[in-house]
């Protein structure tokens, strides 16, 4: 710094000047990444989905057949409910469960630092090779949860082989990565005055009234956030499907995840402009389960002041 | 003293299936499915040993392919999103909104819907099988959460600091690394936890861009045992998988803080 006072300050609209010119150098990294990496793949893959394309050859343009042959995949509509039942159990039991140890974790509990470490560490495995490679030994035929069901003298079955329950694996590994969410919770909890609940005392109320009347009001904007974030995320769920079917999706298609189909049908069979297509049809449900997320938010989400 | 006890068993139960595999790898192959329970009659590294070189190659060849591509990220998102969340934050230009809008935007845009064209030019550009692909892109600033995170940071730094300097003549590069960037330390650790913890576990990318096995990271690598897997190999999996696991949860010890931190003020997962 000793250096720089030792400089003339130039004139003030200079200096916006060539702020503003600057900013751009500064913007260099991801202006091109915006471009190559992004803008022009995205209106690629559009284009492509309107293709049939298998890398080797160019693109030839067939109109609307991706979708027609789509509504006639059987594949796609299993790709479609496995996904949908994915995200739409597994993400609100993983937010209960969040929001639940979040307010048993509040409010001064001892050893507070050391349960909230603890509760985090899965939501850091949960995606990885590893875990997915335990859950496969925890839930196969000799496994950990069918010892503990035999021990109570309940017969175990093939909880990966059974087309039923073989989801419910995932979903379970899922809410077994509660910890984010969590710990998002818990840093909102802070931010709720202690005065609302001392006057709650006062006035009698018992603590699952303070929950239902305080906490969870005050907390519907972190509550909102938390769910776009792990809807859109469990919407692209991968890599747990992969291993646990070994990039089959079985039994019977039933954990074939929207993800590993296309990635199936473009780097597998290579078809490229059909795998293009599934995945624009993705974004578009993602981006319109999102806004109606944010529609309905109108409806419970609780602003403060609005 | 009741919730305590119902906290704690909750832990035991979620962390029951990683102590058991932590306990399993060191039990012989066959006892593994057979004798459930912590305390094995026997123990062996037997798993580690045959684990390492199931692929027929020493697995730390793994190891050191996804320390290259993890420092390769870290330092690529250091770079590239410090520069674009400093323009973003500070400095005036006309499409400012526009374009945090547009990081915003990106931070939920799926990669699966971009991953089949970015293969066909990476492809083209003979990228495949190299680690181009997977390094290009974060020195290009596309892990836009990390923008987010560093803008969200950089605004609460005074703007004072800023204009004292800029009085003394300081251009904004000069701010950027003099007073920015000593400041923002904070933010550049969760960057680099989370980055080192994400692209540690990352399968996806890499198993489509590399193609030789000389080439895999640690998750392909395991991903690629588990086709192969027979009963006996149980043992060899979980081995492996512990040893994989090892780097996240030594850095999870050490970084908690910055971890707890960074994700309760961005909620990055």
């Amino acid at each position: 710094m000793a250096s720089l006072l030792k400089r003339r300050a130039p004139c003030p609209g200079s200096v916006e000047r060539r702020r503003g010119r600057a900013a751009y150098v500064f913007l260099i990294p991801w202006l091109l990444g915006l471009g190559l990496v992004t803008a022009v793949p995205l209106g690629a893959s559009l284009y492509l989905a309107f293709t049939d394309y298998n890398i080797l050859g160019t693109p030839s343009f067939t109109g609307l057949d991706n979708f027609e042959r789509m509504i006639g995949d059987e594949r796609f509509w299993a790709a479609s409910s496995v996904t949908a039942r994915y995200v739409f159990i597994s993400v609100p039991l993983q937010l209960m469960f969040a929001l639940l140890l979040a307010v048993m974790l509040d409010r001064g509990l001892r050893g507070l630092p050391f349960y909230r470490g603890a509760f985090y560490l899965p939501s850091l495995l949960g995606a990885s090779v590893a875990i997915v490679i335990l859950w496969r030994e925890i839930f196969g035929h000799n496994g950990l949860v069918n010892d503990v069901l035999a021990f109570v003298g309940i017969e175990g079955q093939s909880w990966l082989q059974n087309p039923s329950t073989a989801l419910s694996t995932l979903i379970v590994l899922n809410v077994w990565t509660f910890g984010s969410p969590m710990v998002i919770f818990l840093a909102g909890l802070r931010q709720i005055p202690e005065e609302y609940y001392e006057a709650a005392k006062v006035d009698g109320a018992s603590r699952i009234q303070q929950f239902w009347h305080i906490t969870v009001p005050m907390l519907t904007p972190i509550i909102f956030f938390n769910l776009i974030l792990q809807t859109i995320g469990s919407f692209q769920t991968f890599t747990q499907a992969h291993v646990i079917s070994g990039g089959t999706g079985g039994p019977v298609d039933s954990t074939l995840f929207y993800t590993l189909y296309v990635y199936q049908q473009g780097f597998r069979a290579f078809d490229m402009g059909y795998a293009s297509a599934l995945a624009w049809v993705l974004l578009l449900v993602i981006g319109a389960v999102t806004a109606l997320h944010f529609i309905l938010s109108k409806f419970w989400v609780f602003y403060g002041d609005d | 003293m009741l919730k305590h006890a119902g906290l704690l068993a909750l832990l035991a139960l979620m962390i029951y299936p990683l102590v058991w595999m932590a306990v399993s790898a060191f039990k012989p192959a066959h006892l593994i499915l057979t004798e459930p329970g912590l305390i094995p009659s026997e123990t062996t590294f037997e798993n580690f040993r045959d684990g390492w070189h199931a692929l027929n190659r020493p697995f730390s060849v793994f190891f050191l392919n996804s320390l290259v591509v993890t420092v390769g990220a870290i330092l690529g998102n250091l770079f590239s999103c410090s520069l674009a969340a400093y323009a973003l934050a500070r400095l005036e230009f006309r499409p400012r909104r526009l374009f945090f809008g547009i990081t915003l935007v990106s931070v939920m845009l799926p990669m699966h819907v971009l991953i089949v064209p970015q293969y066909i030019f990476f492809a083209q550009l003979g990228w495949v099988d190299t680690y181009l692909p997977l390094l290009i892109p974060k020195l290009l600033a596309t892990d836009a959460f990390f923008i987010f995170l560093m803008v969200q940071f950089i605004r609460g730094i005074p703007r004072d600091l800023d204009r004292a300097a800029e009085i003394d003549g300081a251009g904004p590069f000069r701010v950027f690394w003099h007073v920015i960037l000593p400041l923002m330390r904070p933010a550049l650790v969760t960057t680099t936890i989370f980055t080192f913890i994400w692209t540690w576990n990352d399968f996806f990318t890499p198993l489509i861009y590399l193609t030789s096995t000389d080439m895999y990271t640690v998750p392909v690598a395991l991903s690629s045992m588990v086709s192969s897997e027979s009963q006996q190999g149980i043992g060899m999996l979980f081995a492996m998988s512990l040893v994989s696991l090892a780097p996240v949860i030594v850095f999870f010890v050490f970084a908690q803080r910055y971890l707890i931190r960074g994700m309760a003020t961005s909620g990055l997962k």
